[in-house]
């Protein structure tokens, strides 16, 4: 396996406050940007139930999943409200260029 | 679409479970119609106001109407004031736990979490094993062998839910779970939905409840009087009536083992007084479409998606006239069910076609 930064889109692309879709490979993840203009990258299926994140709510840095109201801390992963209780797991995300990037292993 | 319909297990450990797994309806992705993100996004938004001033409302028409049923308690004035508070604490609670379980009622998560709390108990439901069926009912929603939440199975049992108004079935059953948990046991059911993490919990929370409703009966016993019985314990049996009433109209008589909420939800319109004792779930497409948006939201996403859903109804009584005549065929066609339709131009969801149960046409 090796890490490699791939770009997801333009930083403003990504409404504050919001999360979007990126699919690559077969791998799925959701981007967010949060209230205070961080970004971060979680795999982009709940960990309860197999519902993209990216259709879900972003309130800081919590997101919350579109189908069944489990929530997430986006930032670290953590599992933070049932029906959620599995982490997701997360990735680098920096800002480039005015370019988000994720780092992910090929 | 099957031409013969055999009777179906409901159950959530028959075979049932397995034909929904093997025809794909497990977790699967359901219709959703499209509504810009950043629109959703406003709708979606959380807010403590709304739910902080019907609450407030809820509580002091609770208190007051108690207040008049404990002054009239030995009088005929006892029964309309009875009346009023076993709706207001029998009935609203369920709508108050419905929302507060989402998580979306209140913008402060401590603040659905007691509302939820107090609503469960209220309905003797266990909080933990309950917040659990909901998600699964979310998930697969009127699926047989999945939900564990359908009212109406075919053929449905009339006499049942007319007795269930006084909620003389779901009472002693939910009393019994919360019993059989408080000495650690759970169903095989409630096993298939909760996890295992969770059982514990549920137990311990089932015993808070139960000790609960000995007080009261400890307290009754000492004073020799049903009163605090009355407004504690009872009126879910005397009070549950309109939640009933509320909750067959969301999926009774419509169709199953379908992926389109449009075809197997009622929207109905209601009053403003049914509307704020419901909390607005009478959108029910919408709510179970768009999860994420609070009740006081839901009128302003049912404008945003109407052009997309069958026609609402225009209020309980036509909701009724459909579910009664429905129900009552389905006790001799249990294949029958009522085919919503669809807006013109509107296109059935890939998966809902030929899955449905029943009909064609029915027996």
């Amino acid at each position: 396996m090796n890490p490699q930064w791939i770009e997801v889109c333009a930083a403003d692309e990504i409404d504050l406050e919001d999360v979007v879709r990126f699919d690559h490979g077969e791998k799925t993840f959701a981007v967010y940007r949060t209230d205070k203009d961080e970004f971060y990258t979680t795999d982009g299926f709940c960990t309860h139930a197999q519902v993209h994140l990216a259709d879900g709510l972003v309130m800081g840095e919590i997101i919350e999943c579109p189908k069944h109201n489990g929530r997430f801390n986006c930032a670290s992963g953590q599992a933070i409200r049932k029906p959620a209780i599995v982490p997701l797991k997360t990735y680098p995300t920096k800002i480039e260029n005015g370019n988000v990037y994720i780092e992910i292993e090929l | 679409m099957n031409t013969q319909f055999a009777k179906r297990d409901y159950s959530l450990t028959g075979p049932e479970a397995q034909r929904a797994e093997d025809n794909g309806l497990v977790s699967a992705n359901w219709y959703a119609s499209t509504i810009p993100r950043k629109r959703l996004k406003q709708l979606m938004r959380r807010k403590d106001g709304p739910a902080i001033r019907d609450t407030v409302i809820w509580v002091v028409a609770l208190v007051s109407t108690g207040y008049l049923a404990f002054l009239s308690w030995g009088t005929w004035w006892a029964i309309p004031a009875f009346a009023v508070y076993g709706v207001l604490y029998g009935s609203t609670s369920d709508s108050r736990w419905h929302e507060c379980s989402h998580g979306t009622a209140f913008k402060t998560s401590w603040m659905n979490d007691l509302v939820y709390n107090i609503a469960s108990f209220i309905l003797f439901r266990n909080p933990i094993a309950w917040r659990w069926s909901h998600a699964r009912h979310h998930t697969d929603t009127i699926i047989i062998g999945r939900d564990p939440e359908i009212l109406a199975p075919r053929p449905p049992d009339i006499k049942g839910m007319m007795l269930n108004l006084f909620y003389i079935k779901g009472g002693p059953t939910g009393l019994g779970k919360i019993v059989a948990n408080s000495f650690g046991r759970l169903s095989d059911e409630d096993k298939d939905f909760v996890p295992e993490e969770e059982w514990s919990g549920a137990c311990m929370v089932a015993r808070v409840h139960l000790l609960i409703h000995a007080l009261v009966i400890f307290w009754a016993l000492k004073i020799g009087s049903i009163l605090p019985l009355m407004f504690v314990s009872f009126p879910i049996f005397y009070g549950a009536w309109l939640t009933v009433v509320f909750a067959i109209t969301q999926h009774a008589g419509l169709a199953e083992n379908v992926l389109d909420h449009r075809l197997n939800t009622r929207t109905i319109y209601m009053n403003p007084i049914f509307r704020f004792l419901y909390w607005n779930m009478n959108y029910h497409v919408e709510h179970h479409m768009f999860p994420l948006v609070p009740y006081h939201a839901l009128p302003e996403l049912h404008e945003e998606m109407k052009n997309d859903t069958p026609k609402p109804y225009k209020g309980l009584i036509q909701a009724y006239r459909e579910i009664i005549p429905a129900l009552i065929k389905q006790t001799k066609y249990p294949g029958y069910f009522v085919k919503r339709e669809l807006p013109e131009g509107a296109s059935l969801f890939p998966g809902s076609e030929g899955l449905e149960t029943g009909r064609a046409d029915y027996p």
